[in-house]
């Protein structure tokens, strides 16, 4: 059963010898080199374009801007708002402008130097106070959710706790950047190599730039050198460029982003400022929440609705909330179009919550972790599960959509209006509403503090503290609840294709794509799992578009879940007819045969399994199946936001133990204990994987990565010389880590659970032990208000206020 | 312009390449070598980490900015000649495979070639051989577990052959002007007095692959061996212009513990191995880390133009932002400095703690005799437009009683030495505050209390 085993990333022998091929390594006779020339201005009409420097440069065979494509292509996932190249205006600093076409790279990026673009500027909107003023947003207003009635619960309660918390973006720093190339075909169909998550995305925006039908584009996609949600929408951009150029030219072409152009042009992380009000009672507990949500969201809409949304599904995390309002406000701003990035919105969400337990904690003079434990759900046990019903009977509900609408994206998410549903009952729901059925945190939390030392080492700590006057340490415990599904329902679906040669070698596709996250090794697993097979039998084979159509972007964490049961359905397919086959061969029922070991097994007889394969084959049994899989249960009414969006939740908590210097505000991780709810892990060792990485950056989120934008709204940390991602000695000194693996209650392939970004947000964790080490500081008087990212800066700045000297 | 060098084993010649071709571009473009990756292309990530072999030994470098010419007669080593010629595995390479230490695994050939050089060179201190390595998938913990396994294993003997083959190679002269002793080098100059002087190529190179600029006349100073040279005379020691960052370290390490240890964050081992201490000064960044350091233990600065020679405090050499006293056609020769100075402290305070560029550079060495400060050197990096001495709060310093009371009044009158910037690596107010609480953190540093977050363990 190789389900379930600890076994290496499939490549990973090819990448540390340094065979593993991405799309820029590609050999592409005769490809001709993309470069975009970009706006230098944050918001202007564009009044003069002189672009014949860039044609006369050496190497440059074609010059593309706006008048060269009357019939503008279209980049945007969602509201076919961002142009391929800047029509009329320009609305960030980095948006394309122009496009070189160039027989090398080096001479397109050095003749996107030479046009001379002039402007008329306009005002630019970079901040959310900008943007609040003009009251420039998506959507007519802000999205407000509420449960309960939660101004009169703040009113009457005993202490009201609130504040303002500014909480920075983050750029993906994939370490290999956008990259695309387009291959042109006979009768103008477009092959297209693209570092995508999202690969139907792709086809289809190709394909509408190229006025072709979806059936003429093909998109491959091997592998990407990490994505991390900036590979979901951001990389249309390129591949649309390559399949304009090489429709026009006739030849391949091909664009890399170089490192700083990537930065410049692509958008990141949202940032976002929470404001929050809170009325508790002497023990902390929430008896009334506000947040209000002020996103960041830049000059396009992308995917900016449903990461707003996710960020508002997860403003409650592990925490009962029986009178909530969360006002949520997408704000439209002269700067990159923020996008994707690992959890969606939901660690913006989270952390705000957070934010809100250390500070009521902090109020109420209770450790932190006795008020989280305070606002838990109830556990799994005392919940009501007949609630999950909630599915059944909204079915037939949801609205059927079709004509303009880009059926291939998270964006496709419409404008939702306000609502209000009563307080629940007895069942503990969300504030959507959705019935907390399988909430761990109690049991887990539990485990987490046991293994972690936490009480003996956080009364270790404040001794410590009293004896050191100029270095503090800090330690917090927080938990994750990450809900699993793509929100927009229609994406919950997968689909796959295995064959099985003459030879009994088997070949896999599937929908999804491989970013680093292992994902190809576990739908192998899971499909030679199904064969009784050695996964060495199962050849992983690049995603592909003109194999399974109609793909969701692997995203969402979505991946092995959906593309995991799809792969299952088409090897239980071609299982169940050789069953039927050599079932009859014996005159036994097919439910009889057995697959184990690398052979067959029947009525006493063991056959090797190729040999079953060379029978089938013979007697015409056929070897190839396609298998698809729907996600049930979910069904989400955006408008009304009620409802059950996830599938299941995953679960999680850790433990951070941090130093830092009171006179420079220096600051470091020193240990971290965490413990991750996987389910029955698909494979462990490529969990722990995902969870010690989504950790390191969840931290760096929060901690040294910073983006400075400067008024001009340039953004000034465009290169890894100024935007600084965890290094090596980042990581904690003592790195903890195990995976809770009881199984998923659902049922999910192998009853595992999605793990892609649930453990993220355990990083949240380091950004409360550095407030508990700024609070140790002072007096007890006045509470940090750390913001995020907490450089060496804003802690000094937070020691500081703590110590009453600002 | 010709360049020969073995890659891989393999001897090459490279004929009728600009100078200032990269190695990276070189690998992947010309000889199809597509296990060397581009992350960044301005050696800040290491993902295009090369292993290169002279008569000093390998080191890791990143290949996106090494010239083609800085290479002539060494040996080269991609990840594709980190296996065996039997495509064996190396033993880091196979640790990475047991130890999960690739995901995405763009990043990986990067770390696996920084991983075997250090597994060549017997070096152990995983965290600063890869400091130059990033990796965005992993959380780095599989990449040590990996290393610390196979730093046990036995060297593959492809791995030690590059050393005798680049011995026996004879490269010839090479195309480009690369001189090989400084008589040379000076000649050439005054003659060339517009030429760019590339010696690391750590910050000329992204003049080229980030600004795009030709660069013409261009000389290449890796081969001046006679400005290689680090002595010690007289209490003093003598430091050529193309000592590398590593090598400089090495030298004053263990004599001057704390400059050794602000020189271990210094860039990343890639850059340091190709960074020299003449480049840091000339190149006359105020955020240069070298400078501060030099400055506060009253270095003197050595430069040559043709034959004439002349030394100056390094402080003067630094008129105001990127202006330096330094005629057309005079070169940084070396730098003087005192082999021992017990009360120096070199703080660093950057966003991450390797391989980042300082925000504020602190360096102090205050002489205190029957408890008064008989001589203060303060200097900082990135508090001016040049590295800049705290002149106000040495002189409130001076002739006081070495106390908490003289500290907090020099603190105050720092206030009046600088008016920094605020950029995106810190406000000024941040700059200024952190320049006065270093001089407080010195106090409590020599008293003896743990002052560095660094030093904390869990």
């Amino acid at each position: 059963m190789s389900m379930g085993k600890a076994l290496p990333h499939d490549a990973a022998p090819l990448h540390v010898t340094g065979q593993a091929r991405y799309v820029d390594d590609l050999a592409i006779a005769g490809a001709l080199h993309l470069a975009f020339g970009l706006s230098t201005v944050a918001h202007g009409e564009i009044t003069g374009m002189d672009l014949s420097a860039v044609k006369a440069a050496p190497g440059v065979v074609a010059v593309l801007s706006a008048e060269d494509l009357p019939d503008m292509p279209d980049c945007s996932p969602s509201a076919a708002d961002e142009p391929l190249l800047a029509v009329g205006k320009v609305h960030y600093v980095g948006q394309p402008v122009f496009l070189v076409v160039a027989e090398s790279h080096l001479a397109a990026r050095k003749a996107a130097r030479l046009g001379k673009v002039s402007y008329r500027e306009l005002p630019a909107l970079l901040t959310v106070d900008d943007a609040l003023a003009a009251n420039s947003r998506f959507e007519q207003g802000p999205v407000v959710w509420a449960k309960g009635d939660a101004a009169r619960a703040i009113s009457g309660a005993p202490r009201v706790v609130e504040g303002s918390f500014e909480v920075g973006g983050q750029e993906h720093f994939y370490l290999e950047g956008q990259v695309a190339a387009a291959v042109p075909q006979e009768g103008g169909d477009m092959v297209v190599h693209s570092s995508t998550q999202h690969p139907t995305e792709v086809q289809h925006k190709v394909a509408h730039a190229l006025h072709l039908p979806m059936s003429a584009v093909r998109v491959e996609v091997r592998r990407m050198g990490g994505g991390f949600g900036g590979k979901e929408s951001q990389g249309n951009a390129l591949a649309i460029a390559c399949a304009v150029a090489a429709k026009a030219t006739g030849r391949p072409c091909r664009m890399r982003y170089d490192r700083d152009d990537d930065m410049v042009i692509t958008g990141k992380r949202h940032d976002l400022r929470i404001l929050y009000r809170a009325g508790v009672d002497d023990e902390g507990r929430i008896l009334g929440l506000e947040f209000t949500h002020l996103f960041r969201c830049g000059w396009s809409q992308d995917l900016s609705l449903p990461v707003a949304d996710r960020a508002m599904l997860h403003a409650d995390n592990c925490y009962h909330l029986q009178n909530v309002r969360i006002e949520s406000h997408r704000l439209k701003t002269n700067t990159q179009s923020a996008t994707a990035y690992r959890g969606f919105g939901g660690p913006q969400g989270m952390v705000g919550i957070e934010r809100v337990m250390d500070h009521v904690a902090f109020v109420v003079g209770r450790e932190p972790l006795e008020v989280r434990k305070a606002n838990f759900y109830r556990g799994m046990e005392s919940a009501d599960a007949s609630g999950g019903d909630i599915s059944a009977k909204m079915k037939g509900q949801g609205s059927s959509r079709g004509g303009e609408v880009d059926l291939t994206s998270r964006g496709a998410e419409l404008p939702v209006g306000s609502h209000h549903l009563p307080v629940d009952g007895r069942v503990q729901t969300t504030p959507y509403h959705m019935p907390v059925e399988d909430f761990i945190g109690h049991e887990l939390v539990a485990e987490l503090e046991r293994t972690s030392d936490y009480r003996a080492r956080k009364a270790e700590i404040a001794a410590w503290n009293a004896r050191s006057p100029v270095l503090k340490r800090g330690i917090a415990l927080t938990p994750v609840k990450f809900g699993i599904s793509f929100t927009l329902t229609w994406l919950n679906q997968a689909g796959a294709l295995v064959h099985v040669y003459q030879d009994g070698s088997i070949a896999l596709n599937h929908g999804g794509t491989e970013m680093g996250q292992g994902l190809f090794q576990k739908v192998a697993q899971v499909t030679a799992s199904v064969f009784g097979l050695d996964v060495g039998m199962v050849k992983i084979t690049a995603t592909d578009t003109g194999k399974v159509p109609n793909t969701s972007a692997t995203a969402a964490s979505s991946g092995s879940d959906l593309n995991g049961m799809a792969a299952k359905a088409a090897a239980e397919t071609i299982r169940g007819r050789l069953a039927e086959f050599i079932a009859e061969k014996h005159q036994v029922e097919p439910a009889a045969v057995r697959f184990v070991d690398g052979t067959v097994r029947v009525a006493g007889e063991v056959y090797d399994w190729a040999r079953v394969v060379a029978w089938a084959y013979q007697a015409r049994v056929s070897l190839s199946s396609t298998g698809y899989y729907a996600t049930p249960k979910i069904i989400w009414d955006r408008v009304k936001g009620t409802g059950r969006p996830f599938f299941y939740f995953a679960y999680g908590a850790a433990v951070t133990e941090v130093v830092i210097d009171r006179l420079t505000g220096e600051n470091r991780i020193l240990r971290a204990d965490l413990l991750h709810d996987t389910g029955t892990s698909l494979n462990p060792a490529i969990d722990i994987g995902q969870v010690e990485g989504a950790y390191v950056q969840g931290a760096g989120w929060l901690t040294t990565e910073e983006l400075v934008w400067d008024g001009k709204g340039r953004l000034a940390t465009h290169a890894p010389s100024t935007y600084k991602i965890p290094a090596c000695s980042d990581r904690p000194d003592v790195f903890n880590v195990a995976l809770w693996g009881k199984p998923n209650r659902e049922d999910v392939v192998g009853k595992s659970k999605a793990v892609g970004e649930p453990p993220f947000m355990l990083g949240i964790s380091a950004l409360y032990a550095l407030s508990d080490a700024v609070a140790a500081c002072g007096d007890g008087s006045v509470y940090p208000s750390l913001d995020a990212p907490a450089t060496a800066e804003r802690v000094l700045m937070a020691v500081r206020r703590v110590e009453g000297r600002v | 312009m010709t360049v020969a060098f073995l890659l891989n084993g393999t001897p090459v010649r490279i004929e009728g390449e600009a100078p200032t071709r990269t190695l990276l571009d070189w690998l992947r473009e010309v000889r199809g070598l597509k296990g060397t990756k581009e992350g960044c292309n301005e050696g800040d990530c290491g993902a295009c980490t090369v292993m290169v072999t002279d008569a000093e030994g390998s080191k890791a470098l990143n290949a996106c900015i090494l010239f083609l010419p800085q290479l002539h007669g060494k040996a080269v080593r991609t990840v594709e000649g980190i296996s065996g010629p039997d495509g064996q595995m190396h033993p880091v390479q196979a640790a990475m495979v047991a130890h999960h230490g690739s995901q995405c695994g763009f990043c990986t050939p990067g770390f696996v070639v920084s991983m075997a050089v250090a597994h060549l060179n017997g070096a152990v201190d995983h965290d600063d051989q890869l400091a130059g390595n990033l990796c965005r998938c992993t959380g780095y913990a599989p990449i040590i577990r990996a290393a610390e396994a196979a730093s046990g294993e036995v060297v593959p003997e492809w791995m030690v052959a590059d050393r005798a083959a680049v011995a026996d190679f004879a490269a010839g002269e090479a195309g480009a002007f690369r001189p090989s002793d400084s008589d040379t080098l000076a000649d050439w100059y005054v003659e060339h007095p517009d030429a760019v002087l590339v010696a690391g190529a750590t910050d000329v190179g992204l003049w080229v692959t980030k600004q795009l600029r030709e660069l013409r006349p261009v000389a290449f100073l890796n081969g001046v061996e006679d400005l290689k040279a680090v002595e010690v005379q007289g209490g003093q020691l003598h430091v050529g212009a193309c000592v590398t960052i590593s090598a400089l370290r090495e030298a004053v390490k263990d004599r001057l513990p704390s400059f050794g240890e602000l020189l271990r964050r210094y860039a990343s081992v890639q850059v340091r191995n190709a960074a020299t201490i003449g480049g840091n000064i000339a190149n006359g960044s105020p955020i240069g880390d070298g400078p501060p350091a030099l400055i506060a233990l009253g270095a003197t600065l050595h430069l040559r133009r043709g034959d004439e020679m002349r030394s100056i405090p390094l402080e003067d050499f630094f008129l105001e932002y990127r202006k330096q006293d330094r005629r057309p056609g005079e070169f940084v020769a070396g730098v003087s400095f005192a082999e021992q100075a017990p009360a120096l402290r070199c703080y660093k305070i950057s966003k991450r703690f390797d391989q980042d560029i300082s925000a504020v550079c602190g360096c102090f060495n205050v002489t205190v005799t029957d408890g008064v400060v008989e001589e203060a050197r303060i200097a900082f990096g990135g508090m001016a437009g040049v590295p800049k001495r705290a002149s106000a709060a040495e002189a409130a310093l001076v002739g006081k009683p070495w106390s908490e009371a003289t500290v907090q009044a020099a603190a105050q009158a720092m206030a009046g030495d600088f008016t920094p910037l605020s950029d995106m690596r810190a406000s000024a107010g941040y700059r200024m505050l952190t320049a006065q609480n270093l001089l407080r953190r010195y106090f409590h540093d020599l008293n003896g209390a743990p002052v560095s977050v660094l030093e904390v363990t869990p």
